[in-house]
C-alpha cells in the first residue's frame, strides 16, 4: 500500500534536484563577499597602523597616512546628516502622520521612489549645477555634503515612515479619543515607540553616505589637499575618493601596492561598524518592544 | 421648515439627544436614521448582532469621523446641549468623552504614564497632583492593590483584564462627563468582568455611561434602558427590563433577546 510506485521516485528525484539546485545558488551569492573581504584583509591587514590611520599621505600617495581623508569623510557624513535628517524625519511624520490618501500624497511618495532610482553621478551633476554653482557655495564641503543629503534623504524618508507606521493605529485613537492633538500623540506615544527605528535608518545612510564617490568628486572632494578642512566652506579629501585616486590614478611603486588594499579595508571597516551598530539596535529594540 | 411635531423634546435630563443619525463609510451604510435620547447618569446599553451599527454610533459621539477618511456623519447630535457639529474644538469635546475598546490598549508607556497622559495633556503638571488622580483613577477601576508597586512597568505587558482596567483608569484621568464602552468584556476573564461591572455601577453616580455589549446578559445586569440595533437600524429602545419581559414592541427585538438569532 505504501511502497513507492514510479512517479513517487520521480518526485522525490526532482524534489532534491530543485533543492541542490537552489542551495548553489545561494552559496555562489555568498563567494563574492568571501573573496572580496579575503582579499582585503590578506592584502590590505598588514598596512594598517596606528600610524597609517592618523598621518598625513606622502610622496605623492606612495605612503603615509590617510588621517586628512578619514577626517574628510566624518566631515562629509556629519554636514550630510545635519542636512538631511531633521528634512527626512518631518517628511515622513508629515506623510505618515498628516498627509491624507490623496494624489498629492501619492505624487510626493512617487517623487521619493524615483530619488531614491537616480544614478549617483547624476546627483553629482545636480549638486554642482545646484549648490556649487547656482547657490554660490563653490566647490565645498558644503556643496557635497548637501549632495549626499540629496541623494540619501529617500533613505532617511523610507526608514522613519516605516517606523512610524510600525507603531500600532491603535494607540494613536486610543490617544486621539483622549482629546490630544495629532502633534501631542506624535510626541508623547508615536515618536518615543519609533525613534529606535528612526535612528537605524539614520545609520543605514550613514553607511552609503560614507561609501559614495561620485556625488562629491565634482562637488568639494579633492585628490590631495595637505592640511585639514577648517570649516563647511572648505574643500577636502575624502576616503573613497581617496581609494579610487589610489587605485586608478597614481602609477604605485612596488612597496606600496597594497596601500589601496589598506584604504579599502578602512572604508569597509567604518561602513561594516555601522552596520554592525545598526543591527545591534535593531536587536536591543525587539528585546524591549513594548506591545 | 421643520415640522416641529415630529420632533422629539429634548428631555431635560437628556445628556445625548441623537435625531436621525446616519453613518456612512464611502458607500456603505453603518447606521441608519437613529434617534434616541441618553439621560444624565444612566447606563444606557446597546444591544445587537455584529455589524448593526452600534460602535459606528460611538465614533459618531465623539467625532471620530475627522481621523477616519470616507467616514460621513449626518444628523444630529447634542452633547449637553451643543451641537457636537458646531463645537469648533473637538479636542475639548473628546476629553469630555472617555472611550474603552474591545480590546483593550494599553499605551506602550508605564502604568502610572497611561493614567496621567490625560491630565498632563490638560496641563496638570505637579506631581502630587498626578499621583493623586492616578491613585484614585486606578481605585475607581479596581486596579489599584495590583498594581500600586510596579507604576513605573509597561502598561502594555499586564495581562489583558488588568490592562482593560488600565484603560478605564485612563478614561477615568479625563474626567469626562460621558463613557463609552464598546464590548469591554470580549478579552476579560469572567470574574475580571463582574468586577468591571461592579465599577460602572459605581460610576454611574459620577458619568453617563453608553454600554455597547453583545451579552444580553450584561445589558441586563447593568443598563437602566437599552436600544437594539440590527442591520443597522435602531429596532427598538426600552426600559432594559422590557426586553426580558416581553413589553417590547418589536417581535425582533424578543427574538434577539432569547437568542433566536444573532
Amino acid at each position: 500500500m505504501f511502497a513507492a510506485t514510479e512517479l513517487n521516485n520521480g518526485n522525490r528525484r526532482t524534489q532534491t534536484l530543485i533543492k541542490v539546485l537552489l542551495l548553489t545558488m545561494t552559496l555562489l551569492l555568498i563567494v563574492p563577499v568571501l573573496i572580496i573581504l579575503t582579499m582585503l584583509i590578506v592584502k590590505g591587514g598588514p598596512v594598517l597602523s596606528f600610524e597609517f590611520l592618523f598621518s598625513d599621505p606622502k610622496d605623492e600617495m606612495t605612503a603615509g597616512g590617510i588621517f586628512p581623508a578619514l577626517m574628510g569623510t566624518v566631515w562629509l557624513v556629519s554636514v550630510a546628516l545635519l542636512a538631511s535628517v531633521p528634512l527626512g524625519v518631518a517628511a515622513a511624520i508629515y506623510l505618515s502622520e498628516y498627509a491624507g490618501d490623496n494624489w498629492f500624497t501619492r505624487t510626493i511618495n512617487l517623487a521619493i521612489i524615483n530619488l531614491a532610482g537616480v544614478p549617483s553621478i547624476v546627483h553629482a551633476l545636480f549638486g554642482v549645477g545646484a549648490f556649487v554653482l547656482f547657490f554660490k557655495f563653490g566647490t565645498s564641503i558644503l556643496a557635497a555634503s548637501l549632495t549626499l543629503a540629496v541623494m540619501t534623504l529617500p533613505v532617511v524618508i523610507v526608514a522613519t515612515r516605516e517606523s512610524l507606521q510600525a507603531v500600532p493605529q491603535a494607540f494613536r485613537e486610543a490617544c486621539w479619543n483622549m482629546g490630544a492633538t495629532r502633534w501631542q500623540t506624535i510626541r508623547r506615544v508615536v515618536l518615543p515607540n519609533s525613534i529606535s527605528g528612526i535612528l537605524t535608518g539614520v545609520i543605514l545612510e550613514v553607511s552609503r553616505t560614507a561609501g559614495e564617490t561620485a556625488p562629491i568628486m565634482f562637488t568639494g572632494a579633492v585628490i590631495f589637499m595637505p592640511f585639514l578642512p577648517e570649516g563647511v566652506g572648505d574643500q577636502t579629501m575624502a576616503m573613497s575618493l581617496h581609494l579610487y585616486a589610489m587605485a586608478t590614478q597614481v602609477p604605485l611603486p612596488e612597496h606600496a601596492t597594497n596601500l589601496p588594499y589598506g584604504v579599502a579595508l578602512v572604508l569597509i571597516g567604518m561602513v561594516l561598524a555601522m552596520n554592525a551598530v545598526s543591527i545591534g539596535f535593531r536587536v536591543w529594540l525587539r528585546g524591549k518592544k513594548k506591545w | 421648515m421643520v415640522d416641529a411635531q415630529h420632533i422629539p423634546a429634548v428631555a431635560p435630563d437628556a445628556k445625548v439627544a441623537v435625531r436621525d443619525l446616519t453613518v456612512r463609510y464611502g458607500n456603505h451604510v453603518a447606521l441608519k436614521d437613529v434617534s434616541l435620547e441618553i439621560r444624565e447618569h444612566e447606563i444606557f446599553g446597546i444591544i445587537g448582532p455584529a455589524n448593526s451599527g452600534k460602535t459606528s454610533f460611538l465614533r459618531a459621539l465623539n467625532r471620530m469621523d475627522t481621523f477616519t477618511t470616507g467616514m460621513s456623519v449626518e444628523g444630529t447630535v447634542e452633547f449637553s446641549g451643543h451641537d457636537i457639529r458646531t463645537i469648533k474644538n473637538l479636542y475639548a469635546l473628546r476629553k469630555r468623552i472617555g472611550v474603552v475598546f474591545p480590546l483593550p490598549v494599553g499605551l506602550p508607556l508605564s502604568i502610572y504614564d497611561n493614567v496621567a497622559l490625560s491630565p498632563r495633556l490638560r496641563g496638570v503638571r505637579k506631581r502630587a497632583d498626578l499621583d493623586v488622580i492616578v491613585e484614585r483613577c486606578l481605585r475607581r477601576a479596581a486596579l489599584w492593590d495590583e498594581v500600586k508597586d510596579r507604576l513605573k512597568s509597561l502598561g502594555s505587558l499586564l495581562s489583558g483584564g488588568q490592562q482593560q482596567r488600565l484603560t478605564i483608569a485612563r478614561a477615568l484621568s479625563q474626567e469626562p462627563d460621558l463613557l463609552l464602552l464598546d464590548e469591554f468584556s470580549i478579552a476579560v476573564d469572567p470574574v475580571t468582568t463582574m468586577r468591571i461591572e461592579d465599577v460602572l455601577k459605581e460610576l454611574k453616580k459620577e458619568v453617563t455611561i453608553v454600554l455597547v455589549t453583545n451579552l444580553v446578559q450584561q445589558a441586563r445586569r447593568l443598563a437602566d434602558r437599552t436600544a437594539f440595533f440590527l442591520m443597522s437600524e435602531c429596532v427598538e429602545i426600552a426600559e432594559t427590563e422590557a426586553f426580558f419581559d416581553g413589553r417590547v414592541k418589536d417581535p425582533r427585538s424578543v427574538d434577539y433577546v432569547e437568542g433566536r438569532f444573532g
